[in-house]
């Protein structure tokens, strides 16, 4: 097995900060370039309606491959195999289901954010109320997630203290968004899809090299450093169909109710340039998705398991260390500044979605009802800016130290059960009403937070870590007894009293391991299919709305022609 | 909208082509769709030693890797092949409908 060489992680990589320095004095001159275009509501979410379908295909890979997918996936895969992969498929599974459904409609009824598209033909205060309060949970907890992860990530890569690395990151996520709006939002994504496409490319061309650019042969390498693991099938990360079920759901269509990503469909001049960007888009993503995956095979056979969690027990170093086993430091040091811009893009496409889920939904939607003009929208999606960045950095400060790998899930959870169904509903069935998308975004919202709280997830590895630790030393102390007891007498008879009596205390402590109140870890097909059944149910008892087969006549023209979109 | 009214664009016989094939595209695009990824799904969940075949003698390659890959590569082939029907068959129609209702 390879084993523990040193490695120059955790320290200030000088290659590192002079990459990050040019990207960073890059992406702030197009900042500096697109305020001077920042000025109207147009401009500041939408880019003035002036990206193109393949600008715009980059831009929403950069906005969704975030570090959790890039390190995490090839994280995953370097210590549990082909379990990575299928979160890998989980994750580009939803964006098909974004074209044939989501996609046109979304454009063509929308003028900026996803809940224009639902208040279209209801009552608009309840609805925006609603949706924004979907969109903000959402982005809250990926932006928590990410934020975290950014802190963390470079405490490991170059030994700087978390807090900086917030600081850091808030300031420019903040920059970015405040005076560049959606067209610098957009280039610093653009610019770190590049990149990321870039270096994750030129690293499986280092990996495969070294395997006579074949990947029966790098299988081949991983199963025999490993063969007591089955690392080329399916394992132990999937035992309950039902969980498995579950996350799949969440990932496919939490993918087609992620704010910041819906909201890039209003970037495009129209329909047509819609639907080429998520051509486009899916092709990229589905493209590093096999990159990451064999990186994460790389990282297991030329770096090895045990170095991998040795760094980082999740994993996460993965793509990292394998970047500087193949190309030393300064491979590593770009590879590192590549992770921070990644980073970067995504918090910045998150913090515009929650900002504009505030300025166009919740301020000038639900407390101006209606009634606003530009100067002062922008006003206030620019306040929201500073103050959604400003609470991001308090609440990742809150959260230091904890495991919010689980947040992500969470995010893309509250995504399929809050926005996805009440959106999709709005699209395809005339007979809901306003009660019903309320409630089903309110119920899809609550019930995943909920059920994530009481799963093994929080519930056991965070509320009650010091009792399951406890528990386990418990057991681990048992073992040890029973250990030393066994060697040191030789009559069966003892021994069998030994091993009854560990037996028994073993049983004991395992039924003081807290429990969790749900045994599932993924909400998803719970959360997903109450908030349509709640949709379904409050718009077949209640009232129809007033109007609503000529609404939905409107609508229909304006979904299939694009006549009155903006 | 000039020209025509909501009901009469409704009627339009053009209207209601592209209408009702695009309804049947989207939504057998997503079934197909739906079908690769929940088969895909329960293959792991249900089938885990089918996934576990070597794709032949001697071969370090399971079954699983092609099938997770082809699940990945066909999700983009799919996004194509609507694409290219609504860039041209499906806007043609737009197309059409909308030079009539003049607008």
């Amino acid at each position: 097995m390879p084993q523990a060489a040193q490695t120059a992680l955790g320290t200030l990589n000088p290659i590192a900060v002079l990459f990050f320095v040019l990207f960073v004095i890059s992406t702030l001159g197009i900042t500096y370039w697109a305020a001077k275009r920042t000025r109207t509501t147009r401009e500041f979410y939408a880019a003035g309606r002036s990206i193109t379908g393949f600008q715009n295909g980059l831009a929403l890979a950069g906005d969704y491959m975030s570090a959790a997918s890039f390190l995490g996936i090839a994280g995953i895969v370097s210590t549990k195999g082909y379990d990575g992969l299928i979160y890998s498929v989980g994750w580009i599974v939803g964006w098909p289901i974004i074209m044939f459904l989501i996609a046109e409609p979304l454009r063509n009824l929308g003028t900026y954010t996803f809940s224009d598209v639902v208040a279209y033909r209801l009552v608009a205060r309840p609805i925006r109320a609603a949706a924004a309060f979907g969109s903000l949970v959402t982005v809250l907890f990926y932006l928590i997630a990410q934020m975290v992860g950014a802190g963390t990530l470079f405490r490991l890569m170059f030994g700087l203290p978390f807090e900086g690395a917030l600081v850091l990151v808030g300031a420019l996520m903040i920059a970015y968004v405040l005076f560049g709006g959606m067209i610098a939002t957009t280039w610093v994504q653009i610019i770190k899809a590049v990149l990321l496409l870039g270096g994750a490319t030129l690293l499986v061309i280092l990996v495969l090299s070294k395997f006579g650019f074949s990947y029966g042969a790098l299988f081949g390498a991983c199963q025999e450093l490993y063969p007591e693991q089955n690392v080329l099938a399916p394992g132990a990360m999937y035992t309950d169909p039902l969980d498995t079920f579950s996350l799949a759901l969440a990932l496919m269509f939490g993918t087609a109710g992620l704010p910041h990503i819906l909201m890039r469909f209003y970037t495009v001049p129209d329909a047509k340039e819609a639907r080429k960007s998520v051509f486009y888009a899916t092709g990229f993503i589905g493209y590093f998705y096999i990159l990451t995956v064999t990186i994460g095979f790389g990282a297991m056979a030329i770096v090895g398991m045990n170095k991998i969690t040795g760094v980082d027990a999740g994993g996460n170093m993965a793509a990292p260390l394998l970047a500087e086993a193949l190309g030393g430091s300064v491979f590593l040091g770009f590879l590192s500044a590549v992770a921070f811009a990644t980073i970067l893009a995504v918090v910045a496409g998150l913090t515009l979605a929650g900002a504009s889920a505030i300025s166009h939904d919740l301020y000038v939607g639900v407390i101006r009802r209606g009634e606003s003009n530009e100067r002062e929208e922008v006003r206030v999606a620019k306040a929201a800016t500073v103050g959604l960045g400003v609470a991001a950095m308090l609440l990742a400060l809150a959260f230091k130290g904890q495991n919010v790998a689980f947040m992500v899930g969470l995010a893309f959870a509250v995504a399929a059960s809050a926005n996805f169904p009440a959106l999709l509903l709005s699209i395809t069935w005339k007979n809901l009403t306003t009660k019903g998308a309320t409630y089903s975004i309110y119920t899809g919202a609550f019930l995943a937070v909920a059920l994530i709280v009481m799963s093994p997830t929080v519930w056991v590895d965070i509320f009650h870590k010091t009792g399951k630790a406890a528990v386990l030393a418990d057991i681990e102390k048992i073992d040890t007894e029973l250990a030393g007891k066994l060697s040191g007498t030789s009559d069966p008879n003892a021994l069998a009293d030994a091993q009854a009596a560990a037996d028994a205390a073993r049983t004991a402590a395992n039924a003081r391991m807290p429990r969790a109140i749900i045994p599932y870890k993924n909400p998803g097909i719970f959360s997903m299919g109450a908030a349509f059944l709640v949709a379904i149910l409050f718009s077949v008892i209640g009232r129809p709305e007033p109007n609503r087969d000529k609404r939905f006549e409107d609508e229909k023209i304006r979904t299939y022609l694009g006549i009155g979109a903006e | 909208m000039s020209g025509k009214t909501t009901r009469e664009i409704l009627e339009d016989p053009d209207f209601r082509k592209l209408y009702r094939q695009r309804r049947t595209i989207a939504w057998s695009l997503t079934a197909l769709q739906l079908a690769l990824f929940f088969g895909f799904v329960a293959l792991v969940s249900f089938d885990k030693p089918f996934l576990a075949q070597r794709l032949g003698p001697g071969s370090t390659t399971t079954i699983g890797i092609p099938i997770a890959v082809g699940v990945i590569f066909l999700s983009w082939v799919l996004t194509g092949i609507y694409v290219r029907w609504a860039n041209t068959t499906y806007d043609g129609l737009v197309g059409k409908v909308k030079d009539k209702i003049g607008n």
